[in-house]
């Protein structure tokens, strides 16, 4: 059996080509990075490379989005052995991937689908967990997904279905506040019973990022800051967590790293208000 | 419904926007899936569009994104990494455009570039150690990044017009077929056009990598002295722009 790995209570960034030169030229106040797997599952070249460069820096965080963890059909065992590989090599602080699926029949979405909540759906992704983590030889972390859809079938919470997959498989848990927060207002769910209903000790990582909201649902785009509903509920995620390791994620509308750094900035001051606000109590 | 038909449907709603598929999932549901086959459709073009910039300039964003939507439609993504997803789009644009030699080498210019990219690492021939080797024995070892092909068109010419933004010209075929490689040198891609002595000479080594093979053919396509020429002029530029990478 699995147990969660090791905390990290550091604070970083998702590490994008926009700002690679900033990452291998100077040094970037940040506790850890986040790379996306799949970018670095390559045979060689510049992106294996860079990434060397950029661990003699700072220690890594490996996020995927491909494991498919919830797909009917199984894992994909060439993915399996090409993270394995990378795992080996880098030794990464933490290898991560979502509650979601995007494989079947032969076809692959390239999307975090969503899963129905149901006693079925658990069973087989806490089989695959098992799988992955045998796989790769260490506890993975598992993170909440937007949705924008609900199923009939589900029969317990988001929250409920990620506590008991991390009790069953010994796996940690990614806390993506954003997704929360979207999840939350597109299907009319209480964001801070989510945030309660989590098991606190399993939690080891958290991601900030920004939507945009069309017609009447949030959309979890990465392309916006941060917003002030969002840091109002990480604020109380902190304040019911603990230390975790913080990042900030933007895939698109990059801006310069120090618009960045300037959020991931507020990110440490609300946790040390929750940190202080911990100890007085 | 079990969660294989749940995944099943979502695919059929995603791939051809079955109505009956969505019905199955969740009447109450239409507006966020419609989110979810926007995102996958747009993520689609968006990596096409990413690996192929040069193509999308030269086709144009009308005609680049009819080429895109038929390539989604016959083609749905099957690999773990959406990287992946373009190396089949000549494919696509042969069936589309048949008559436009200049568009599929293009493409397959700029889909060996992104394979190139990630190829395995390659070590460097150390040129201390060139001459302590028997010539007549050796075995020359091509970088794993290497990709070839015959091209009839002045695509290469396009290619680098494309991507320097200078004035592009007009799309012809070349009066005799050359080819064009592209492989890495260090960690940066590189592409150019080779002439047809040069396109057979790396092709051959593919079956046969003795040095002593390709110096043997060349005598024979050029004659004596002009053959052993240009096979030492070939293995010289081979081992500086590492194409060649190693000589067992």
């Amino acid at each position: 059996m699995f147990t969660p790995p090791p905390t990290f209570a550091g604070f970083g960034l998702g590490l994008r080509k926009e700002h690679y030169r900033d990452f291998l030229e100077t040094d970037v106040p940040v506790d850890f990075v986040e790379v996306i797997s799949e970018n670095f599952m390559v045979d060689g070249g510049q992106p294996r490379h860079i990434l060397r460069q950029v661990l003699e820096r700072h220690p890594v965080a490996l996020h995927g989005v491909s494991m498919s963890i919830g797909s009917a059909d199984g894992l994909d065992h060439d993915y399996l052995r090409r993270l394995r590989a990378l795992v080996d090599e880098i030794q990464p602080l933490f290898v991560s991937d979502h509650l979601s699926w995007s494989r079947v029949a032969g076809f692959n979405s390239h999307d975090l689908l969503p899963l129905p909540y149901t006693k079925e759906a658990l069973e087989l992704v806490c089989r695959h967990i098992d799988m992955a983590q045998e796989a790769l030889g260490r506890s993975m972390l598992f993170e909440n997904p937007s949705s924008y859809v609900s199923f009939a079938e589900s029969d317990m919470t988001e929250w409920e279905f990620l506590a008991a997959m991390s009790r069953r498989t010994g796996c940690g848990l990614l806390l993506d506040v954003n997704n929360v927060y979207v999840s939350s207002r597109n299907h009319g769910l209480d964001a801070h019973a989510f945030l309660r209903g989590l098991p606190a000790d399993r939690v080891r990582q958290i991601h900030l990022a920004g939507h945009t909201e069309v017609t009447d649902l949030l959309i979890d785009t990465h392309d916006q800051p941060v917003c002030d509903d969002v840091w109002s509920l990480y604020a109380e995620a902190m304040s019911l967590l603990g230390p975790v390791a913080s990042m900030i994620e933007r895939d698109d509308a990059i801006p310069p790293l120090a618009e960045l750094l300037d959020e991931l900035a507020i990110a440490r001051c609300l946790s040390e208000r929750a940190r202080d606000l911990r100890e007085a109590a | 419904m079990t969660l294989a038909e749940l995944q099943r449907d979502f695919r059929d709603w995603l791939t051809h926007a079955s109505p009956e598929a969505v019905q199955r999932l969740d009447p109450r549901a239409g507006m966020g899936m419609t989110v979810y086959q926007n995102n996958y459709r747009a993520q689609l073009v968006g990596v096409l569009e990413a690996s192929y910039p040069q193509l999308h300039a030269w086709l144009g964003s009308t005609l680049f994104l009819e080429a895109a939507i038929r390539h989604i439609d016959s083609r749905p993504p099957h690999g773990w990494t959406l990287d992946a997803y373009g190396a089949d789009f000549e494919a696509t644009l042969r069936g589309m455009l048949p008559d436009n030699p200049d568009v599929h080498e293009l493409a397959w210019m700029e889909w060996s570039l992104s394979e190139s990219f990630v190829a395995p690492d390659a070590t460097t021939l150390p040129g201390d150690q060139l001459a302590d080797i028997d010539w007549d024995l050796a075995r020359l070892q091509l970088a794993p990044s290497l990709r070839q092909r015959a091209v009839t068109t002045n695509a290469v010419d396009l290619w680098f017009a494309l991507q320097q933004e200078t004035d592009v010209p007009e799309s012809e075929m070349l009066g005799a077929p050359g080819g064009v490689v592209t492989w890495r040198q260090g960690y940066t891609c590189q592409l150019k056009p080779i002439d047809p002595v040069e396109h057979d000479a790396l092709l051959s080594l593919r079956d046969d990598p003795r040095f002593s093979a390709l110096c043997d053919a060349l005598v024979a396509r050029l004659g004596e002295d002009a053959g052993i020429a240009r096979a030492g002029e070939l293995l010289a530029s081979w081992i500086a722009a590492r194409i060649v990478t190693g000589v067992a």
